[in-house]
């Protein structure tokens, strides 16, 4: 077999969660009683018009914004013209020849590396409505609460060549996303829906092969799949010596396989055309540059830096940098400089996770300070108090603000590390058991953790237990 | 004279007096109905409730509410034109027992007013067509002579007010569609500037050409109505943001240097002479007043008509696309899954020329055509636009022909598309430009038609050229819109 080489690109449909619809009033909530999120003009009742809500503008540009595009200031929305019963208008408002957002890409991580993806285009247009099959009516009822939901349509360009590719894509898209508050992000209300085209060429090949388009993608987990299969199928087709015809087939995740829906030569003429009832959008440069600074530093951007500058493996630093409050805490954390990243990390993602999980506060919700969590992850670098100790300051300051050093001293908790100390306890220790000496010399390695417990014991719990260790292990060699 | 032959001016005036009451007038139109429409036909739908609007009014001003001038003035309103409770046919089989939920723009600012809604006007089906001919229910017909069609596709509303069956109406111009009808019913009418009358609610044919305008017996009744509807609306996002005045407050029929240009390309041999006659000697009377005629070139205009079509039919292959069967309007009665559905309702509830217009915008915005047809339609469209406003630098007013002949008789153009689309080679520019333009009477034809001549403005200038058609007015000593048949005297004479 020759060695092939897949190709993907995806086609992301997000839907805003601005407070009302893209050309009324309507509120943009999902889940309500069907038919009730509607007026004349989501209906499409003769005679309505769309007006244009701004904020679904402001939110395609500061994605583009993310996305590293091109902001095209000056924009039409274009009708896509096509007959279905949950499209009452029998057509979607979209935009065709020119989109608010232009080229621009996407850097993601892929097995510790970083990966860019290109971006075609970002689109706003209206979603359509769903059509209901129950078996307690007969026939399809139509419900148009989704008619009007404002969305943004990505294109990336074909740069991605593996689904791990994909997936790391299409989840670095959902955290941004989540990270700008433009979309809930939720895939089993469909807030997010992909269109994924794939094909294959063999590996060195400067052309594309031909390629199809699969629908109903509605999960990631369902692209990857649905990436491979169609990768099998097409590789397998060109190797019984067959080609791929360019088609648009639909996903069947609960079968795992994809089926053809049209051919190309049954392929729709939308008879796109400038929308004449909303005017040319035009969006001032000053507006286009605050939408610019009100970007924060975004997860992907963290991933890289928590990674190749603080030596954080991708999956903690993954884990922190898509959630906005680990990522500020750990951030202002290193800020500080008192302690080690990994070490913060390491607290975000044990203790700190636990305690969010176990209360359901988030992190903003507890007392915990960057101050407080730095100057007791301190205290246990420099060997000052025991993990068992640690773990009881930090039971106090993240229900209060206070000093951790003011608790370990009033704790008492602080270790003994001084060595004259720790020698003669030591020698006292192994002077009292010295059968327990002997068994060590005689190949029971386990008497050292006797010995070291004993002079624990005999410290009251106060001996540094990596000194103690280190000296008995010295005195039995000797 | 009786009160449905005065105008709404001076029938206005009547009312604030309380020489009449608007009962009364409305009885009197009520009346007039009961004679005129059997022979007319201009209704599609008539009010059952004008009587209690009328007594609203009346009550309200027994109890002194300030009241706008045109409070108990009965009106007609297009079916095109969506009115909450009142079914809004198109005068379309698919919208036959359509009832809005909601009223047009314009109907909140006619109810605001106080005017008395009479009933829906015919027209032709989906505003397509230059006759009223294409309207599913039945024929209007011409006061001035009942063989003539009233001119389309405001058929309903013009004939309407050339036979008293209402005082005003408001029609809808696409291509001409209220200017057109005025002049072969002899009565005045007004597309306004594109923008400056709110579309909402207006069931769309071309979105980009489309506007409300009003109809009346005199330049200052439209005016008055036109006071009423223009305005910004914020549910119309090609609605004009701007001030807009009372166009009564400043009518004079001053015309002293105002430069009037006079396009050679309106006046060729595809215009009768008569009507060409007409125009001149109009034109001549408000040069004798003052006015200023030099003659000008729009050299686009040749490629007008198939500019419009291409335009219009695109945008209405898509505006009628939402008329499928499934939620409102007529659906076949049987069929056999979902593109046979759609394919039946649509065949059986469109007319013919609705059809023929669906499948022309098609094509034109199929893939492979689109370029050649629809994408060089707007680039002459652009160069139109251009030249009206190198004209509008020399002149202010431009004056043409409305219609290429008086009115034709039934029947006589309805197989022959062409023939039909040539009666708005001079009004379609204007939409095509996006310009206000009032059609009123200049004379008649040798067997006694109604002509009309056409004032052009600039963008927003509707006070300049009702200035000169009232001006016209005043010199030839008003219009008397209502023809001898239609006027029985009596008690009022």
């Amino acid at each position: 077999m020759k060695d092939y080489e897949v190709v993907v690109g995806l086609e992301v449909h997000a839907e805003l969660n601005t407070k009302s619809k893209i050309y009324c009033n309507c509120r943009n909530a999902f889940g309500l009683e069907v038919n009730t999120q509607v007026c004349p003009v989501c209906m499409g009742m003769p005679g309505t018009l769309p007006t244009l809500n701004e904020k679904v503008v402001e939110y395609a540009i500061r994605m583009g914004h993310a996305m590293h595009c091109q902001i095209n200031r000056v924009c039409k929305q274009d009708r896509k013209n096509y007959f279905y019963p949950d499209l009452p208008k029998a057509y979607q408002i979209s935009q065709a020849e020119v989109s608010l957002c232009g080229k621009g890409y996407l850097d993601v991580m892929v097995d510790g590396a970083m990966k860019r993806i290109g971006v075609e285009r970002i689109h706003i247009e209206e979603d359509a409505g769903k059509l209901l099959h129950d078996e307690s009516f007969s026939g399809s009822l139509v419900d148009l609460n989704r008619c009007g939901v404002p969305l943004i349509e990505i294109v990336s360009e074909p740069d991605i060549r593996s689904s791990a590719e994909a997936k790391a894509y299409l989840e670095t898209i959902k955290s941004i996303l989540q990270y700008l508050n433009i979309s809930d992000c939720k895939m089993q209300e469909g807030s997010i829906r992909c269109d994924v085209n794939v094909s294959v060429r063999e590996k060195g090949a400067t052309e594309f092969g031909t390629r199809c388009e699969m629908k109903n993608v509605n999960s990631f987990s369902a692209a990857v799949r649905g990436i491979e299969y169609e990768a099998k199928r097409q590789i397998e087709l060109l190797e019984s010596g067959g080609t791929v015809v360019q088609e648009t087939r639909r996903w069947d995740d609960a079968k795992g396989m994809s089926i053809v829906m049209r051919s190309k030569e049954d392929a729709q003429d939308y008879r796109y055309f400038p929308e004449p009832d909303l005017l040319t959008i035009v969006v001032p440069e000053e507006k286009v540059q605050a939408l610019k600074e009100s970007i924060p530093e975004l997860p992907n951007e963290k991933l890289q830096r928590y990674v190749f500058d603080f030596g954080l493996s991708q999956m903690d630093a993954t884990l922190i940098a898509e959630d906005l409050t680990r990522s500020a805490l750990f951030d202002a954390c290193v800020a500080l400089n008192r302690c080690k990243p990994k070490s913060i990390s390491n607290w975000i993602l044990s203790d700190i996770a636990k305690y969010t999980n176990e209360t359901g506060k988030t992190i903003p919700e507890t007392a915990l300070t960057p101050a407080n969590l730095t100057s007791l992850i301190e205290q246990v670098e420099q060997g000052v108090i025991s993990n068992a100790s640690a773990k009881k300051v930090f039971a106090v300051i993240v229900a209060e603000d206070k000093d951790p050093l003011k608790i370990i001293e009033e704790k008492g908790m602080k270790q003994n590390s001084d060595l004259g100390f720790l020698e003669q306890l030591a020698k006292d220790v192994l002077a009292a058991n010295e059968k327990s000496v002997n068994d060590y010399k005689n190949g029971k390695t386990n008497a050292l953790g006797y010995l070291v417990g004993q002079c624990m014991k005999a410290s009251k719990g106060k001996a540094n237990p990596g000194i103690v260790k280190e000296i008995v292990t010295q005195m039995l060699s000797e | 004279m009786k009160l449905f032959e005065k105008s709404a001016a001076e029938l206005s005036a009547m009312l604030q007096k309380k020489e009449c009451s608007a009962v009364e007038l409305t009885q009197d139109v009520l009346d007039q109905i009961a004679v005129a429409e059997p022979q007319v036909g201009a209704y599609v739908t008539q009010c059952e409730d004008t009587l209690e609007q009328a007594k609203r009014v009346d009550d309200a001003r027994a109890n002194g509410e300030s009241l706008h001038p045109l409070a108990g003035i009965p009106i007609g309103i297009k079916d095109n034109i969506s009115t909450k409770g009142i079914r809004t046919t198109c005068s379309s089989r698919m919208l036959e027992n359509y009832v809005p939920p909601f009223d047009a723009t314009v109907m909140q600012s006619v109810h605001c007013a106080g005017m008395v809604i009479t009933g829906k006007m015919n027209m032709d089906e989906f505003a397509m067509g230059s006759s009223t001919e294409t309207s599913y229910f039945h024929q209007t017909h011409n006061p001035h002579k009942i063989d003539c069609v009233p001119g389309g596709s405001s058929g309903g509303s013009a004939a309407a007010v050339a036979a008293g069956e209402a005082i005003v109406t408001l029609g809808s111009d696409t291509g001409g569609s209220i200017r057109q009808p005025a002049s072969l019913c002899g009565v005045a009418g007004l597309k306004p500037t594109y923008g400056s009358v709110s579309r909402y609610g207006l069931v769309a044919f071309a979105s980009s050409l489309d506007q409300i305008g009003p109809i009346g017996k005199s330049v200052k009744d439209v005016a008055m109505l036109q006071s009423v509807i223009q305005g910004h609306d914020s549910m119309d996002a090609t609605s004009a943001y701007r001030t807009y005045t009372n166009l009564c407050d400043h009518l004079s029929g001053d015309v002293k240097g105002l430069r009037i240009g006079v396009p050679k390309e309106y006046f060729g041999d595809g215009i009768d002479t008569c009507v060409k006659e007409a125009v001149f000697a109009a034109i001549r009377q408000l040069e004798a007043q003052g006015a200023v005629i030099q003659e000008i070139s729009l050299p686009s205009t040749e490629y007008a008509i198939n500019t419009y079509y291409i335009i219009a039919s695109a945008e209405a292959s898509s505006n009628l696309a939402r008329f499928d069967g499934v939620k409102y309007g007529y659906r076949t009665a049987s069929y056999d899954g979902l593109t046979d559905m759609y394919e039946k309702t649509r065949s059986e509830g469109f007319g013919d020329e609705v059809k023929r217009r669906i499948m022309l915008g098609t094509f034109v915005l199929s893939s492979g055509f689109y370029d050649a047809y629809y994408k060089n339609a707007k680039l002459v469209q652009r160069k139109i636009t251009q030249e009206f406003q190198q004209a509008f630098q020399k002149c202010d007013v431009i004056i043409t022909p409305t219609a290429p002949s008086p009115a034709f008789r039934i029947g006589e153009n309805i197989n022959d598309p062409l023939k039909m689309y040539y009666n708005d080679v001079c009004t379609v520019t204007v939409n095509i430009a996006g310009l206000p333009a009032v059609s009123v009477p200049c004379g008649r034809s040798s067997d006694g038609l109604p002509l009309g001549m056409q004032l052009i403005g600039n963008a927003f200038a509707e006070q300049t050229i009702l200035n000169a058609a009232y001006s016209y007015e005043q010199i030839v000593g008003g219009f008397h819109v209502i023809p001898e048949a239609f006027c029985t005297g009596g008690a009022n004479a």
